[in-house]
């Protein structure tokens, strides 16, 4: 189940279609999207789309279906059946591939070539400049380290060499897997800030990570998957939902009844000595009349946010046993 | 950095099979391939090889009279031609068929097999699969193309300077001869790297390919030779061989049973070069076919 159709009644921008009329604002659409091995479906009828500009945080445990998916929408997989189209032509054709970059399940280089190298050679397939290179390096911060033997990298080295592949040629599609594997905390920073400056220069980009607290940072939407099925597809803050209030006072059982009485009976959750109000925060000093009245004791009241970690995890233990992040 | 700089005027250009943007693929190829210590390695060992057995060990021959595996019964003036210009064109083609053959199978091997190993075909092929991979098997064959003229070249150093220690005239071969020689060398060394890739391609791993290419062409062809002169049916069967091809071809162009191993005359020269061509072709076309075709995991 997706949200796709509450939000496009709500949220989607004007169509636009180029001259062929094909709807330029949808970058990647897939339908029923499924991919067997034998009797096992890795994607199953995953249906999935990105528009463009946004940064698609794509999530979901290990073996999930992720990576297969990602595949599948750079055309190195074959569908078993459905559809995936990218930037309006079929994946993997020359039109959309020439616009797409990738960072696909860890870089893939020549190990005896330098990094410069390495970009250099992916540069001449593609009949890009090695101005273009020396972008792309300076880029990711490699500019220095460029002419050092790739197998000398570190990890994290190595991964900003594949982000840095990812960016030859401006693509308008950039698929990054698992770009920050590897990176120390301030490169972390570092390729956040190099996505988000993607997106606001024009770009899509699909995020794949595990780090749930970096895709909600910068992402616009994110589509989870489970069990090769994509539970839910929705714009990061509709996920979270609104801001809760959090009441901790005593007794506590005259705090559930408060808080019963003024956000309805499944409007609260208890957490532990607290209680989760499904209320705005500016109804903050309501409660906390209501509460004085009844005479508790409040030793805290303030807004607070579920995380994409809380609905992760709510949306994939329902849906299928977690085999780990 | 804007965007908008990344992008080279020619990024937009179509990425398909075309003659500009295969030429592109080749140039990439050929770029990373020079750097490649392997590919050195490998070839250096051809060259190595050449010298060795079409001179070093021919020379040793005549100079201390003793006879070695190739050289057995043969008089000091037939040794002697052996190793002068007139005897160039024998002397390019003659290590071909074996280990010539084995060795840029091995190359061919290397340059599908760790495409896979490494994650680079995965890179590669994200724009196109096809283009990158008909742009490394035409870097290949303009690299086995300079490795014939490279042996030429290597032949006549060598063969020019035994010439002059043992004061003996040069007498050069015609060009025809040489041209038909190193047009034999070239097919017969297109074919194995055409195979070694086709293998890499198909093990999608460096290692087994190879391992799998080098018993093929040292082991099994010559143990089928062997049981076929004992089994009609099987000599039929091996007449029909890559490496028996090659041998024949070879054989067709320095004279059959001159004792060099890997140098046969089962099938005649024509017939031979019709087998190499045969299996050249089946190569590339089940190389595009698997990249084609095939999930890139």
């Amino acid at each position: 189940m997706t949200d796709n159709m509450a939000l496009s009644t709500t949220t989607d921008p004007p169509v636009r279609t180029d001259s062929a009329g094909i709807d330029t604002e949808i970058v990647v659409a897939t339908s029923a999207l499924t991919k067997r091995y034998g009797e096992r479906a890795a994607v199953d009828s995953v249906d999935m789309t990105v528009r463009r500009g946004e940064i698609y945080g794509f999530l979901g445990p290990n073996g999930a279906g992720k990576t297969t998916t990602l595949r599948m929408i750079l055309g190195l997989i074959r569908p078993t059946s459905g559809s995936v189209r990218v930037l309006g032509r079929p994946a993997g054709s020359r039109e959309s591939s020439s616009s797409t970059g990738a960072l696909i399940e860890g870089p893939g280089f020549f190990p005896y070539l330098s990094g410069r190298a390495n970009l250099r050679t992916l540069a001449r397939h593609r009949g890009l400049s090695d101005r273009c290179v020396e972008e792309v390096l300076d880029r990711v911060g490699l500019v220095d380290r460029g002419d050092d033997a790739y197998k000398s990298y570190s990890l994290g080295m190595k991964q900003r060499l594949g982000v840095a592949a990812a960016l030859l040629g401006d693509p308008d599609l950039i698929v990054l897997d698992e770009p920050t594997n590897g990176l120390d905390p301030s490169s972390m920073a570092d390729m956040r800030a190099l996505i988000v400056d993607l997106a606001r220069s024009g770009h899509t980009v699909i995020l794949s990570s595990h780090l749930l607290g970096e895709v909600q940072e910068i992402c616009d939407r994110v589509g989870v998957i489970a069990n090769g099925r994509l539970v839910r597809e929705s714009a990061v803050s509709t996920l979270l939902g609104d801001a809760l209030l959090k009441v901790r006072g005593v007794p506590q059982d005259r705090v559930i009844s408060i808080a019963s009485d003024l956000a309805g009976e499944n409007g609260f959750e208890i957490d532990g000595d607290a209680v989760l109000l499904d209320l705005p925060p500016e109804r903050a000093p309501d409660v906390v009349r209501a509460l004085v009245a009844a005479e508790v004791a409040v030793s805290s009241i303030g807004p607070t946010e579920r995380t994409l970690e809380d609905v992760f995890f709510e949306m994939t233990t329902t849906s299928a046993p977690m085999k780990g992040l | 950095m804007s965007a908008s700089t990344l992008r080279s005027p020619t990024s937009t250009a179509t990425d398909g099979v075309g003659r500009n943007t295969v030429a592109r693929s080749v140039r990439a190829e050929l770029f990373r391939l020079r750097a490649w210590p392997a590919m050195w390695a490998t070839l250096g060992t051809w060259f190595l090889l050449a010298a060795v057995f079409g001179y070093v060990f021919p020379y040793i021959s005549y100079t201390t009279g003793s006879a070695g595996f190739s050289t057995e019964g043969q008089p000091a003036a037939a040794l002697l031609r052996e190793i002068l210009p007139e005897s160039i064109p024998d002397v390019l083609v003659q290590g071909t068929p074996l280990f010539g053959g084995a060795l840029v199978l091995v190359l061919g091997a290397l340059v599908a097999g760790n495409g896979y190993s490494w994650g680079t075909w995965k890179t590669v092929f994200t724009h196109g699969r096809l283009r990158p991979t008909i742009g490394a098997l035409l870097a290949l064959a303009l690299i086995v193309a300079a490795v014939v003229v490279l042996t030429a070249m290597l032949c006549t150093i060598i063969s020019v300077t035994l010439a002059t220690i043992e004061s003996q005239p040069l007498v050069w071969p015609s060009a025809t001869d040489l041209l038909r020689s190193a047009g034999t060398a070239y097919l017969v060394f297109l074919m194995w790297a055409a195979i070694g890739f086709a293998l890499g391609t198909y093990a999608r791993s460096a290692a087994l390919s190879v391992g799998l290419g080098l018993v093929w062409t040292l082991v099994v062809e010559n143990l089928l030779r062997g049981v076929g002169s004992a089994l009609p049916l099987v000599q039929d069967v091996t007449a029909f061989l890559p490496g028996t091809a090659a041998g024949s071809l070879v054989g067709a162009v320095t004279g059959a049973g001159a004792g060099t191993p890997g140098v046969v005359d089962v099938i005649s020269g024509p017939r031979a070069a019709v087998t190499v061509i045969v299996y050249l072709v089946i190569a590339v076309v089940t190389t595009g076919s698997l990249v084609r075709r095939r999930d890139v995991n």
